[in-house]
């Protein structure tokens, strides 16, 4: 079985290095070590999530490959050069991003700052700069909003832009901090679709901060989980253990084989911890997928009708009903990265 | 006489065009471009309190100035770079620490009100400091603003942007290679300047309506970062010189009435957005 990270090697970067090297890379914040002994490189041309639970230093790690933050110990190399020498080469999206900004700046500006605000000097901008700020929004769908300000865009919007004034410069590699923290499902999609097609169409290595995994899974590569104070990478399907990702998030999450994929669940938080979770062999699954697609209307309902176990636990099945459907439909918006990877499976 | 005169000055013309009233236009000229520049980055920063209290934190050296027989602009402008710089020092972040800053400003206001009390030719001064004295600046110190204006348009010209990207997105700017500890140390600087040649207007109380209210204003009635600093400048100059003519026409303070020009201002931009979203 080929993975989509081991093709896209193949297709996009003829020089085949990898995009980041960690060598017994540590970090420390005061004197409290974070995370140490991180041995692992990520492939030029992957979309990776950076996981682990609130605290763990997934945001730590996007400064220290920014080489904002020095390493206590080892080595981190990015893009081929010593993390921090490689900036130019790098579109970074931080957290929250303009969920702050107190200013009249429109999408456009914003954009274009990403290509002239470093420059020193008296520097108008040039038409071609505006054709590049432009080319970028066309990309992330934002065009039609750039003589908006940020503040009267919505938070999935706001995030276009920033994907947008990130790409301008061209980078190889994008960094992005929680994109889809506050969106809400269609933001999230939306963006979601953005990196897909970024990733496949620019042949970009992608960095993802995320919580929940559940939206990027059909486009993820693998994962960087940050556990024990120890960062780890391993591809997609190594990562996708329950008992791992209990012991990662720290609370009780079932990985659910669909034919979609695989996607993991938490326990509604009012279930009690003794029960016995609702779990569903893929061939199970696969006849819900049938109901699903004849009858499209009628299919959630009709799904816990069949399949429930007694009703029992009802609010834990809408739950995974929902996470199907959401990454289904993260499909549906259909790009071939996806589809590749399914067929991969 | 005891009764309040509020009659209209019919020689308002002539009031207006003795020397002192000359050099009050042209001072309130070059405070208004250094306002405005310096404003718009202020409300970006989220900077907008510390800036109020850099006015204050000069208040102890413009009456300690007084107490020794310097100059009151001097003094102001020492303290306030003193207190800038090691704001500017300690990050953007400290200068969004709301408790720290009002705390000083208290602080420094006492000391103010200290050294003005210890002798009696700064005991006078105090008022003009507290609220500005426009009609009373010197040649002296109009060169001293129009070489200011030439110094900060210089440097503006340098750092423009990066000091826009750092004061807007700073975690992008900083990742770009943009030195945002220079940045910030050199907005400070720069603020302190500003607010030792704006208080001599409107005083270290008033300094607020001066600095962020015209770049508050222009924020809302225009979208690019430049298009907001000229308006701000323009907001700022029409608060002052307004005020000089208003003052010259009527017995009011000319403080209070720039104050409330540029505060009409603002009022009316507010007005004016709310029903655009409606």
């Amino acid at each position: 079985m080929q993975t989509k990270a081991e093709k896209t090697q193949k297709a996009k970067t003829p020089d085949g290095g990898p995009a980041l090297v960690f060598r017994d890379a540590g970090i420390k914040r005061g004197e409290r070590i974070i995370w140490q002994h991180g041995n692992f490189s990520i492939p030029s041309g992957s979309i990776t999530a950076i996981v682990g639970t609130n605290g763990a230093g997934k945001t730590t790690m996007m400064k220290a490959e920014l080489g904002l933050l020095p390493l206590f110990s080892g080595s981190l190399s990015v893009l081929g050069g010593p993390a921090g020498t490689t900036n130019h080469l790098i579109g970074y999206v931080p957290q929250n991003y303009a969920s702050d900004i107190e200013s009249n700046l429109t999408a456009e500006q914003s954009v274009l700052l990403g290509l002239t605000g470093t420059k020193f000097g008296i520097h108008p901008t040039t038409r071609a700069q505006r054709a590049q700020a432009r080319e970028a929004m066309v990309f992330t769908g934002v065009d039609d909003k750039r003589h908006y300000r940020l503040s009267e865009l919505s938070g999935g919007l706001r995030q276009r832009v920033a994907i947008a004034q990130a790409l301008v410069s061209g980078p190889k590699l994008l960094m992005l901090d929680e994109p889809l923290a506050n969106l809400d499902l269609a933001a999230q999609r939306e963006t979601v679709h953005v990196l897909a097609k970024l990733n496949h169409e620019m042949g970009m290595t992608i960095q993802v901060v995320a919580h929940d995994l559940n939206m990027l899974l059909p486009v993820l590569d693998g994962a960087v989980y940050l556990l024990d104070g120890h960062p780890h990478y391993a591809k997609m399907n190594e990562v996708l253990d329950a008992d791992l990702l209990t012991h990662l998030y720290g609370t009780k999450v079932q990985v659910v084989t669909t034919p979609q994929g695989d996607m993991f669940v938490t326990p509604g938080a009012d279930e009690p911890d003794d029960v016995t979770p609702d779990i569903h062999k893929p061939d199970e699954v696969a006849g819900f997928h049938h109901h699903h697609t004849k009858n499209p209307s009628s299919s959630a309902r009709g799904n816990r009708r069949d399949s429930a176990i007694g009703g029992e636990k009802p609010r834990y099945f809408e739950q995974v009903v929902s996470h199907r459907s959401q990454a289904k439909a993260g499909r549906a918006e259909g790009n071939e990265g996806n589809q590749r990877q399914e067929a991969g499976q | 006489m005891s009764h309040i005169q509020f009659g209209f000055n019919h020689e308002w013309l002539e009031t207006l065009s003795v020397p002192f009233m000359h050099n009050a236009f042209i001072a309130g000229l070059c405070i208004a471009l250094a306002a405005g520049v310096m404003g718009y980055f202020t409300i970006a920063r989220h900077s907008t309190f510390a800036a109020h209290a850099l006015a204050h934190i000069g208040l102890p050296g413009a009456t300690g100035a007084v107490l020794l027989g310097l100059p009151v602009s001097l003094g102001l402008g020492i303290f306030a770079l003193g207190g800038a710089l090691t704001i500017g020092t300690l990050g953007k972040k400290a200068s969004q620490r709301e408790i720290a800053t009002g705390t000083v400003l208290a602080f420094a206001t006492g000391l103010g009100l200290f050294f003005s009390r210890m002798s009696s030719s700064a005991s006078q001064q105090m008022q003009a400091i507290l609220f500005g004295s426009i009609l009373t600046i010197t040649n002296d110190q109009v060169l001293g603003f129009a070489i200011f204006d030439v110094l900060l348009l210089a440097v503006m010209a340098v750092v423009y942007r990066p000091l826009l990207f750092s004061s807007l997105d700073e975690q992008v700017a900083q990742a770009k290679g943009v030195p945002i500890g220079v940045m910030n140390v050199l907005f400070m600087a720069i603020m302190a300047g500003v607010i030792t040649i704006a208080v001599p207007a409107v005083g270290t109380l008033l300094i607020f309506a001066l600095v962020v209210t015209p770049a508050a204003t222009a924020n809302i009635l225009t979208s690019t970062p430049l298009r907001s600093m000229v308006l701000s400048s323009i907001l700022c100059l029409v608060s002052i010189w307004g005020g000089l003519v208003i003052s010259a026409m009527f017995p009011t303070p000319p403080s209070f009435v720039i104050v409330t020009i540029s505060t009409l201002f603002w009022i009316v931009a507010k007005g004016v957005e709310a029903l655009r979203h409606r």
